[in-house]
């Protein structure tokens, strides 16, 4: 809504208390004048929140370093877990290799979990 | 040395305190932890303190952090995930003023600690299993099994689930950490440039011009970034209480 616009309407409204009581049509009428403003400026908000995931910007940027760091996670907590279990039961490199590769799909399956292609693991 | 990108984050106590063989002095990093939580909680208060029907300037950037919060976390964790909206709201509000204190000349950064940051996430996850637990009950666990798998790779994939579960809180704290200390370590470095050229005559004061206009765009998007990874840090955090007020789907 232009500002020109914007002081028209301020301008035709009737002053109540000083001028008179305005008339019961004029009531009715600013009643459908406020549910259309209101009607568009609600369709205008609407609209303008569905296009909002944006691409590149301030969203690309984090989403990029999100999902390198949800990969690199992945690979490390595998790796820890299986060095924690070769060192309690000393079966030094076997766990190890087996949780490292673990943790690779873990990060695989958080980068495609992060950017929506799979479905989180609900039961 | 003046120049040492590293020395900014060296912790130093300020009143020592030792209890029972523990080091529990208070140091600058505790004490920008308590000035954080100070100026976030005082901010608050004192934009609340009003309670204007129009708010003024100062309400108003209240609440439009409690909305953007508020509708961060009903997007992901629906109508009954906003029990959790006082505990959301304080680990924002303490990132980000956080992340913009370190902006500070002379200031400490608590979040380019990965200790903080790591306890933060600790206790987003601690959250998430206790509350899972205490409201469904073991059969929350069924969050790792997902359906339609055939039985035969069953555990891989649960296995596998377990981890990806467990690298949460890990990549959670990691990405806010690292961040935070490489973009104050690329700041100085730069900034120590400037100072390193300027000394080598007239070339070096001319020369030092191109590092200084980098200390000012990275200074602009230290700002960014500082105010993004408490948004990311916020955002995942309501990914995961989703799984805690949800589990089946």
């Amino acid at each position: 809504m232009t500002m020109s616009e914007d002081d028209a309407r301020r301008g035709k409204t009737p002053t109540v208390g000083s001028g008179g009581e305005a008339s019961d049509a004029e009531w009715t009428a600013r009643r459908a004048d406020l549910a259309e403003r209101i009607a568009a400026q609600r369709a205008r908000v609407d609209g303008s929140a569905a296009p909002e995931r944006k691409q590149g910007g301030l969203q690309g940027l984090g989403e990029g370093l999100r999902l390198a760091s949800e990969f690199v996670a992945g690979v490390l907590v595998g790796a820890g877990i299986g060095y924690l279990i070769d060192l309690a039961l000393g079966s030094t490199p076997i766990a190890l290799v087996i949780f490292l590769m673990l943790g690779f799909a873990a990060g695989v399956l958080n980068i495609l979990r992060s950017v929506g292609k799979t479905p989180p693991a609900k039961g | 040395m003046a120049n040492d990108p590293i020395h900014q984050f060296q912790i130093h106590r300020l009143i020592p305190i030792e209890i029972g063989g523990l080091d529990l002095s208070f140091t600058n990093s505790s004490l920008f932890m308590a000035l954080t939580a100070a100026v976030g909680a005082g901010f608050l208060f004192s934009a609340t303190q009003g309670r204007g029907l129009v708010p003024g300037r100062l309400q108003s950037t209240a609440e439009l952090s409690y909305e953007f919060v508020a509708n961060m976390l009903r997007d992901s964790a629906g109508s009954q995930g906003m029990q959790f909206f006082p505990f959301v709201f304080s680990i924002f509000m303490f990132v980000l003023v956080g992340n913009l204190f370190g902006m500070f000349p002379y200031f400490f950064t608590i979040t380019s600690h990965i200790i903080v940051t790591f306890a933060l996430a600790m206790t987003v996850i601690g959250v998430v299993v206790g509350y899972g637990i205490y409201k469904h009950g073991l059969s929350w666990f069924q969050v790792f099994v997902p359906s339609g798998v055939p039985g035969v790779i069953l555990p891989f994939v649960v296995l596998i689930e377990v981890i990806s579960f467990l690298s949460r809180p890990v990549s959670l704290s990691v990405r806010l950490f690292a961040n935070m200390l490489a973009g104050h370590i690329t700041l100085k470095v730069f900034a120590g440039f400037v100072v390193s050229l300027s000394a080598l005559g007239a070339l070096g004061i001319g020369g030092a011009v191109l590092p200084l206009l980098m200390t000012v765009a990275l200074t602009a998007l230290e700002f960014l970034v500082a105010f993004l990874q408490a948004y990311v840090f916020a955002v995942l955090t309501c990914m995961y209480l989703n799984d805690a007020v949800h589990p089946h789907h």
